[in-house]
This record gives structure tokens, C-alpha cells and sequence, in this order.
């Protein structure tokens, strides 16, 4: 990816230029089994890729018992854990995410657009 | 599986262990580390922490076939295997070979955000794989902590790792999990409350500027172990811990003597020197001739065609073979033919465990049937008292084991202090020779005399000692009114028995010719006697024939007169008498 970082002038919650960044945001959601926890870290990524991101997102679910290699790959340890892997830094969230205001603050989703690329 | 470290003697105790193959840590624990079970490896920064997990894991996979994951939470894997390859181990050869998997484990505190509920599940799979994927025995976690500073909720990691203990047990890995330790606590994060089963402390402290490691064996459950603090090394091989309580005392002993050099010395000593393989002390103030007498004793050993090692901590090998040369003592000649060699180290250059683990690689290369250690006491001022004791057990110890004399000469202050100072070293000896200085009508004079000598007859005598340009020579003991006589006195004192000997031979001497007259007299005497006696008895005989003669006539004149008378004849008895009176004459 070419991403050029712009300045960190567009971060104001309050001027929301309407534009959606070029690439797609690609999520990674590490989940460890079936579990309540998995359960709702997959529900919570869903609904935040449907509304927020509708369109503009690629979630990929992986569970580490079927895939062993991939956690320790990607530098798993705490599950759920999704990576946000593009745009670029790479952000990670552990946990169930059950506190989505902060998860959508990183996201800078709020920006409905100007997402640096 | 091996069980190399199971203690085979006592079928109760029977913990299952795991042997390290760290040197002397499976001798303190008994056989190693609880099998199956996580022990907890604490102690402060560059105590040896990682390096002993990397060792426990390098050793299990080369020496006792037990392959080994090691979950890395501060090294990466390149890291590790330029660390560990320092000290010989060939991780990266072993990761290929399958042995062993390193997990390097990172995580960025900056780019983590939590938000709800999280477990470590990823940290289980990473390592249930790990250890499946080679089926590991052996696992090592260096260092969880670090989880506590890049994850967040402290609640959810204790619960967590709680769990990976118990996770661990049920897997049936020995597992070392490192720590860093706390201020009060044994560990920052207090593991120490999950990890129950077996808890060894490092530590690595200065004293007077000279640093020394130390391995504790903090907590063994269900086993008995060494709980004393050892000493321990990090050196070209790895970890050695070298206890001082392991080695028992069963070595081999051998009614060999050996002759000390100084031919008077081996007559005080039962007239044979010291057994081989004993440990001798020869202590002494300053400038008593300890490193002649060494020397000597090496020269010595070098005619016998044995090997010598010199460790000197005060004078270099050139200097030694410059000083001895001045009295007559070549130690040149040994040194080329490879039968003497000299270590010289300055004490401080390292602490009291560096000095002996470097004198036993020493030995192990050199293998000397006889070590001089000169002087043993300024090795002995690095570490406390007890510190410097137990270095010098296990050095006795080892060489005893290998039947090897050695030879401590041992610096001692002036005054009654000496032995007193020294008593705590003395019980190790079996030989302990005293020099000293006599100081006295104006000079100051060496004497030597035989403290102890375990298992032979020894002199109890005071003797004094000369150094000369022809090395040592004990002289006669010279006892005088106030004790043994040195230097001028014993001169004079010689003299004087020198001059009571001549008068006493001289007196003899005339004595002998009084009565050799006294004889000669009494002869003279006696044929005096004999020739008087002689003179007198040729008379006699002659007077006595003279009668028998005449007698003859008569008996014949009275029988013929007889006859004429007709008298009763009374020839007979007179014929009878006359051979008796013939004979008599």
C-alpha cells in the first residue's frame, strides 16, 4: 500500500469531511473456540463492520485451536484479539470488546471519511 | 522416557526428577528439578535467569533426549542463540533438528488496547503447539513478568497464569518459569504463590568489589535438597554450581610417601615425607621460606618424574625461578621438560569461584600429581571467612579425589594469632608445618617443626633451618636453658658440646692408659711370682729325689740288715711308701 500519513490535522470529531478512505479497513479477529467471549467479539466486529465500515471492510474470523501457527505468527496471546491491519499502524484490541466507544475513538470510525491513507 | 535423576536408594522418597545436567544443581537437589512440575527461577537483573532456562532446555535435548520449548518474553530467538552460543550451545542446530522451539513472544504495550474481558488462550495454544509439535518435556517461560507490564487488568493475568500452572502440571512438561525477584517478595509479581513445587534464587552480589553468584534452592517440595547458598559460576560451559556439601568423604587413600626435597625434613616426617595424595599446610609469617620449601617440594616431585603445579598469587613464574635460582634450586629445567608449571594470577582479578573454577580446569588439563598453592591465604581474603573455607574443602576435596599432594602455603600474621587464625583451615590438613621466626641476641633466625602429621611418627623437636646457596638445610636441634637454641647460640652452644666432648675423650683416653699400666704392672707381678715359684720348685723336686734316694738305701740297709737279724720283716709298707714318696718328689 502507498499510504501517505496525512497530518494529524483532520482528527476533530467535530468537522467530518465525507469522504471514505481509498482502501479497506481489514480486520482480523483471533478468537479462541466457541466461547461466550468469542461469541461476543465476533458479534461486536460484525456489527461495527455492517454499520460503521459497511462496505468498506474485510473481516476475516480465525480461530486459533484450528489454526495454531497463525497465533503465534501474528504474536497472539490474549484472545479475542483483533488486529486491525490496515490502515496502517497496526492497532490491537484484546478482549471482548465490550467497551466500543474506545475501540471506535482508535478507529477514528466517527470521522465517517477522512481516515489517513 | 530416561529417569537419570531418580534417586534409586530409597524407594519412599521416590519424586519423580528431572535432571538439569547443570553442574553440581542435581547434586543439591537430589537429582534435579521436579519432573512434571513448574519450578520458579528468581533472582535480579544478569543473575543468569535466562541463561539457566536456556541451559536446563540445551541439556535436556543433548544430554537426556528430552526436547524443550522455550517461550521467550524478552529475547528474540536470534538473540537467544547468539547468547547461548557463547557458552558453547548450539541452539539454532538444535531448533533444526527439532530438539527444541523457541516462541518469541512480544507484545507492543503501546499499540494493545484493552476493551472487556480477555484470556490467554493464545499464550496456551502457542505453547500446546509448541510442545506438541516436538513432544517437549521440558518447557521454559522466560519471563511471564513481562505480561504484567503490557497487558492490562492484573485480575484477569493472576487468574490467567494461575490456570497455565495448573495447565502445565496436567501436560506433564518440567517447566522454569523465570522471575524477576521483588523488592520483599521473592518475585516482583509474586508468582512464587502460584509455583509451589520447587523455587531456586539466584542472586549476584558484590562483595568488596569482587562479585560472586549464588544459587539457593529456596523451596523443594516433597524432596530433601541442599539449602545452604552455593556458589555458582557462569563460565565457558555454561552454569556450574559447585556445593561444598556434595562431595563425601570416601576417597582413596594411599600408603605411598613422597620425599619433601629436603632430606632432614623427611627424617622429622618419619624418616618418608608426606603420603601422596594429602593435603599439607605450611604456614609462616613473612620471609619464613614457605616458597622455598615449595619450591623444594616441587623440585622433588620433578626428579620423581611427577607433575607440578604451581599457583602463585604473589610473584610471577619468572621471578620464582630467578629467586630459587639463588639458592641452588633450578625449577628452569622442570619447566621446559613440561614437568612444572606455573599459573600466576593477582587474587583480585577475579572472585573466590573464578579462581577455583579456573584452578580446576587447570588441574583437569594439567593433571599434576602435585599442586602448590602459594599462598592459599590471599585467595582466602577475597571472600569471608566461611567462603574461603569452603573453597578450600572442595579444592581438598578434588584433588584428594584425584590422589593429587597438594601443597597450601599460608601467610600468617606475627604473634600468638597464628594458630588460632588458621584452626579453621587446619582440620582439613592432614600435615601441618610451622615456620617461624626466632628473634634473639640481635639476629632473627628460621625455625620449622611439625604441627601435625596425620598417620605417622613425627618428630616433636624445634628445628632450626638455613637457607643457603645449596637450598635448605635443617640443622641439629640445639636445646639450651631457655629452649631451643638458633643461630649464633646454637653455634656457641655447639661449640661448647664440642669442647665437654674433647675433655670427656681426653679424661677417657687416660683413664684407659692407668689401667693398661695398671695391667702391666699385675703381670710384671705375676711372672715375678711364676719364675720364684718356678726356681723354688726345680729345688724342691731336686731335695725330694735326693730323700727318695736316700730312703731307697734305707729300707734296703734295714732289710739286709734285718735279714741278718732274723727280725720280723716289715719291707712291705716300706716298699709300698717308696713309689708314693718317688712320685711325690
Amino acid at each position: 500500500m502507498k499510504a501517505k500519513k496525512k497530518p494529524a490535522a483532520a482528527r476533530t470529531l467535530k468537522k467530518l469531511p465525507a469522504k471514505r478512505p481509498v482502501g479497506k479497513y481489514v480486520l482480523r479477529l483471533y478468537v479462541a473456540g466457541a466461547t461466550e467471549r468469542s461469541r461476543q467479539a465476533v458479534q461486536r466486529v460484525r456489527e461495527l463492520c455492517q454499520t460503521e465500515l459497511a462496505g468498506h471492510c474485510q473481516l476475516a474470523v480465525i480461530d486459533i485451536y484450528q489454526q495454531p501457527k497463525l497465533a503465534r505468527a501474528n504474536q497472539i496471546v490474549a484472545t479475542p484479539t483483533l488486529v486491525i491491519e490496515f490502515p496502517k499502524p497496526v492497532r490491537r484490541f484484546i478482549g471482548n470488546l465490550s467497551n466500543t466507544t474506545g475501540l471506535f475513538l482508535k478507529l477514528e470510525v466517527p470521522t465517517k471519511g477522512k481516515i489517513a491513507l | 522416557m530416561k529417569k537419570n535423576g531418580q534417586p534409586r536408594t530409597s524407594p519412599i522418597t521416590l519424586l519423580p526428577k528431572c535432571p538439569t545436567g547443570i553442574q553440581g544443581l542435581d547434586e543439591i537437589t537430589g537429582g534435579g528439578l521436579p519432573r512434571g512440575r513448574p519450578t520458579l527461577i528468581c533472582g535480579g537483573a544478569g543473575c543468569g535467569k535466562t541463561l539457566f532456562g536456556a541451559e536446563f532446555l540445551v541439556r535436556g535435548a543433548v544430554q537426556f533426549d528430552e526436547p524443550g520449548v522455550l517461550m521467550a518474553f524478552e529475547e528474540t530467538e536470534k538473540e537467544l542463540t547468539a547468547n547461548v552460543a557463547s557458552l558453547g550451545f548450539d541452539l539454532a542446530g538444535l531448533v533444526r533438528r527439532k530438539m527444541i522451539v523457541v516462541d518469541y513472544v512480544h507484545i507492543e504495550p503501546g499499540d494493545t488496547q484493552q476493551s472487556g474481558d480477555y484470556d490467554l488462550e493464545g499464550l496456551f495454544v502457542r505453547l500446546g503447539h509448541a510442545i506438541d509439535s516436538i513432544g517437549a518435556k521440558r518447557v521454559v517461560l522466560d519471563t511471564l513478568e513481562v505480561l504484567f507490564a503490557s497487558l492490562p487488568n492484573e485480575a484477569i493475568l493472576r487468574s490467567e497464569l494461575r490456570r497455565l500452572f495448573r495447565w502445565l502440571k496436567e501436560k506433564g512438561v518440567t517447566a522454569v518459569i523465570t522471575a524477576e525477584r521483588g523488592r520483599e517478595s521473592l518475585t516482583r509479581h509474586g508468582l512464587e504463590e502460584y509455583v509451589s513445587d520447587c523455587v531456586i534464587l539466584l542472586d549476584h552480589r558484590v562483595n568488596d568489589q569482587i562479585a560472586t553468584r549464588h544459587l539457593r534452592v529456596v523451596k523443594y517440595r516433597g524432596a530433601l535438597h541442599g539449602t545452604n547458598e552455593f556458589p555458582f559460576l557462569i563460565g565457558e560451559e555454561g552454569l556450574s554450581v559447585l556445593p561444598i556439601t556434595s562431595l563425601a568423604l570416601n576417597h582413596k587413600v594411599s600408603n605411598e610417601r613422597i620425599a619433601t626435597g629436603i632430606p632432614r625434613l623427611d627424617a622429622m616426617l618419619g624418616g618418608r615425607g608426606f603420603f601422596r595424595g594429602s593435603s599439607i599446610l605450611l604456614s609462616g609469617t613473612a620471609g619464613t621460606g614457605k616458597t622455598i620449601i615449595s619450591s623444594n617440594f616441587a623440585q622433588a616431585a620433578g626428579r620423581r618424574g611427577e607433575r607440578t603445579l604451581f599457583f602463585s598469587f604473589e610473584e610471577s613464574p619468572n621471578q620464582i625461578i630467578r629467586n630459587m635460582h639463588s639458592i641452588g634450586l633450578r625449577l628452569e629445567p622442570l619447566v621446559k621438560k613440561g614437568l612444572l608449571r606455573f599459573h600466576s594470577q593477582r587474587p583480585s582479578l577475579y572472585g573466590l569461584e573464578m579462581h577455583l573454577a579456573t584452578m580446576f580446569k587447570e588441574i583437569a588439563a594439567f593433571k599434576p600429581q602435585v599442586v602448590i598453592v602459594d599462598p592459599i591465604t590471599s585467595l582466602m581474603d577475597l571472600g569471608t571467612v566461611s567462603e574461603g573455607k569452603g573453597m578450600v574443602t572442595r579444592l581438598i576435596d578434588y584433588l584428594k579425589a584425584g590422589q593429587v599432594t597438594t601443597l597450601f602455603t599460608s601467610l600468617t600474621q606475627g604473634g600468638h594469632a597464628l594458630q588460632q587464625s588458621e584452626a579453621g583451615m587446619s582440620s582439613l590438613m592432614d600435615a601441618w608445618l610451622l615456620l617461624q621466626d626466632f628473634e634473639g641476641n640481635g639476629e632473627r633466625n628460621r625455625v620449622l617443626y611439625v604441627l601435625k602429621a596425620r598417620g605417622m611418627k613425627h618428630s616433636n623437636q624445634i628445628r632450626e633451618f638455613l637457607i643457603s646457596d645449596h637450598g635448605i638445610d635443617v640443622v641439629d636441634a640445639y636445646i639450651g636453658a631457655s629452649g631451643v637454641l638458633t643461630g649464633s647460640a646454637r653455634v656457641a652452644q655447639s661449640d661448647l658440646e664440642k669442647a665437654a666432648m674433647l675433655a670427656s675423650q681426653q679424661e677417657a683416653a687416660m683413664l684407659e692408659r692407668e689401667v693398661e699400666r695398671k695391667r702391666k704392672a699385675l703381670e710384671r707381678q705375676i711372672s715375678d711370682l711364676r719364675s720364684d715359684y718356678e726356681g723354688e720348685a726345680l729345688e724342691l723336686r731336686r731335695i725330694a729325689e735326693q730323700v727318695g734316694t736316700r730312703t731307697l738305701l734305707l729300707g734296703t740297709e734295714r732289710a739286709a740288715s734285718g735279714l741278718l737279724r732274723q727280725a720280723d720283716i716289715k719291707v712291705g709298707p716300706v716298699a709300698r711308701d717308696k713309689p708314693r714318696t718317688g712320685k711325690r718328689n
